[in-house]
């Protein structure tokens, strides 16, 4: 049997702040804002949750689906570009509230959006070379973004973990590939609290250059077409990149329509192509081929071939992603600058 | 308070307390000595499975101010399914909140030591009609 996933959850926030809510405030047409970015709500962290808590939250889910003892678990990576400390592994925190003793290797990855995939990389990697049984590769964030800033429609939070193993595997990994070069699209200094980007003209050099090249690279080393597949899913930084990547590929919108979560939940970074990917397992069938495509500015993509296990079929999958993203409820802007402590306080 | 955290973070982490083998008590925070056996006492670690009610609760107005951005909050005694009576703050709207609703631990932040110290997490519970990651969904 290959490495692939042996079991996998999911954490969406509670809250969530709407298109219209942020446009009023800053004086923007909320149709135009919509219908430029493809983004209607997204999700809002409550004031006692991180990138920690979310990640945690996705793992328990995970280990209690999968009913993994977490002391086998023999590594656990968390990406993120929100990890709650700078110096101090995010993973750590993870591990001790799994409960998964002190004998696991740790690391926080950080790779802008892709930072979680490339945790599933990772983990594939000691597992396939008989390091760890089970590793623990995680993609959450509570992402940034400067009040009025663009970002601020979409920067939200969310996150994914998932086991992998290669015993009881419900999705195979068949293949995974990366593309990576130095491209400046978006960026954060240390010690800045808010991301910077290069505007409107990133996209082709940074979003579809790695998304097309990994996804076009990963099928011709492998033999595939579009057509293979049964579902696609590309990082959603907003609703209109990844329909554009899947056009140029030439998969349809049948294929993608799943995964893509980005409308309602906004652009949750680490977790945003992970929590998709978790959407299309909630209702894969097994022989399914799945192609995962994520981004990550900087900036590299990281490609995988999943193909889905009769294991699937008696696998917990309730609530569903997708049920997770419809229970929200809405707060307003003033709220939402609280939550997230962009006001700022006396003393 | 650094030291003192850490010591109980598998406690607070998750639901860990302790059980007498011999008499049956179960008790969180753990004990290490069960006063109803006292010297027959056998106490052994246990983790809860963090489902349980709502037995009473308060709701608070009037708070630290490290929790002042928290308010109004929930405090609440819950009855754990297969554990003893904690208390513990229940992540929900006032409004939301009833005596004898079932509620499931969750992960949270407790508090930030300021902008530059550590943050300190533990389990808090959520109501289980609200809780997306709840198995009974």
């Amino acid at each position: 049997m290959r490495a692939g996933i042996v079991s996998y959850g999911t954490y969406i926030p509670r809250f969530r702040l709407s298109v219209e809510e942020i446009a009023k405030v800053w004086g923007e047409n909320p149709d135009n804002v919509k219908a430029g970015l493809g983004v209607y709500e997204k999700s809002v962290p409550d004031l006692d949750e991180d990138t920690a808590t979310i990640s945690v939250e996705a793992a328990r889910e995970a280990i209690e689906r999968g009913e993994i003892n977490p002391e086998r678990i023999g590594a656990i990576f968390v990406g993120s570009e929100s990890h709650p400390y700078v110096v101090k592994p995010t993973a750590t925190i993870v591990g001790d509230a799994i409960g998964c003793g002190n004998r696991f290797h740790a690391g926080d990855f950080e790779f802008a959006c892709k930072a979680g995939t490339a945790g599933i990389q990772a983990c594939m990697g000691m597992v396939k070379s008989g390091m760890i049984e089970f590793g623990l590769a995680i993609g959450a964030d509570t992402s940034q973004s400067a009040p009025g800033d663009p970002l601020e429609y979409s920067a939200s939070a969310g996150g994914a973990a998932f086991v992998v193993g290669k015993k009881r595997v419900i999705a195979e990994i068949e293949e995974t590939l990366s593309f990576t070069s130095d491209t400046p699209d978006f960026w954060r200094r240390e010690g800045q609290p808010y991301p910077s980007h290069g505007g409107r003209f990133t996209g082709i050099p940074a979003y579809f250059r790695h998304v097309t090249s990994a996804a076009t690279q990963i099928m011709e080393k492998t033999g595939y077409k579009p057509s293979d597949f049964n579902y696609a899913v590309f990082h959603q930084p907003n609703g209109k990149f990844p329909v554009r990547a899947a056009r140029i590929l030439g998969f349809t919108k049948e294929q993608i329509a799943q995964g893509l979560v980005v409308g309602y939940i906004g652009n949750t970074y680490s977790g945003s192509s992970v929590i998709g990917f978790s959407a299309v397992l909630d209702i894969a069938k097994p022989g399914d081929k799945i192609l995962l495509v994520s981004f990550g500015s900087g900036a590299g993509s990281d490609a995988f071939i999943f193909n889905v296990t009769d294991l699937i079929e008696n696998y917990p999958r309730v609530p569903a992603v997708w049920d997770k993203i419809n229970s929200g409820i809405t707060v307003d802007y003033g709220t939402y600058l609280k939550l997230r402590k962009k006001i700022r306080l006396k003393g | 308070m650094i030291p003192r955290f850490w010591r109980k973070i598998k406690y607070r982490y998750d639901i860990v307390g302790s059980v007498c083998e011999n008499c049956g008590s179960k008790f969180y925070p753990p004990r290490n000595f069960c006063p109803i056996c006292r010297r027959r006492s056998k106490i052994k670690e246990q983790r809860f499975n963090g489902r349980g009610k709502v037995l009473s609760y308060t709701i608070v107005h009037d708070t630290p101010d490290e929790f002042k951005l928290n308010k109004p909050y929930i405090v609440a005694l819950i009855e754990l399914d297969d554990g003893p009576i904690i208390t513990s703050q229940v992540v929900c709207n006032p409004e939301e909140i009833e005596v004898g609703m079932r509620v499931v631990k969750t992960f949270r932040k407790y508090f930030e030591d300021g902008e530059d110290g550590v943050i300190y997490y533990g389990t808090k519970f959520v109501p289980e009609k609200i809780a997306t990651n709840a198995k009974n969904f």
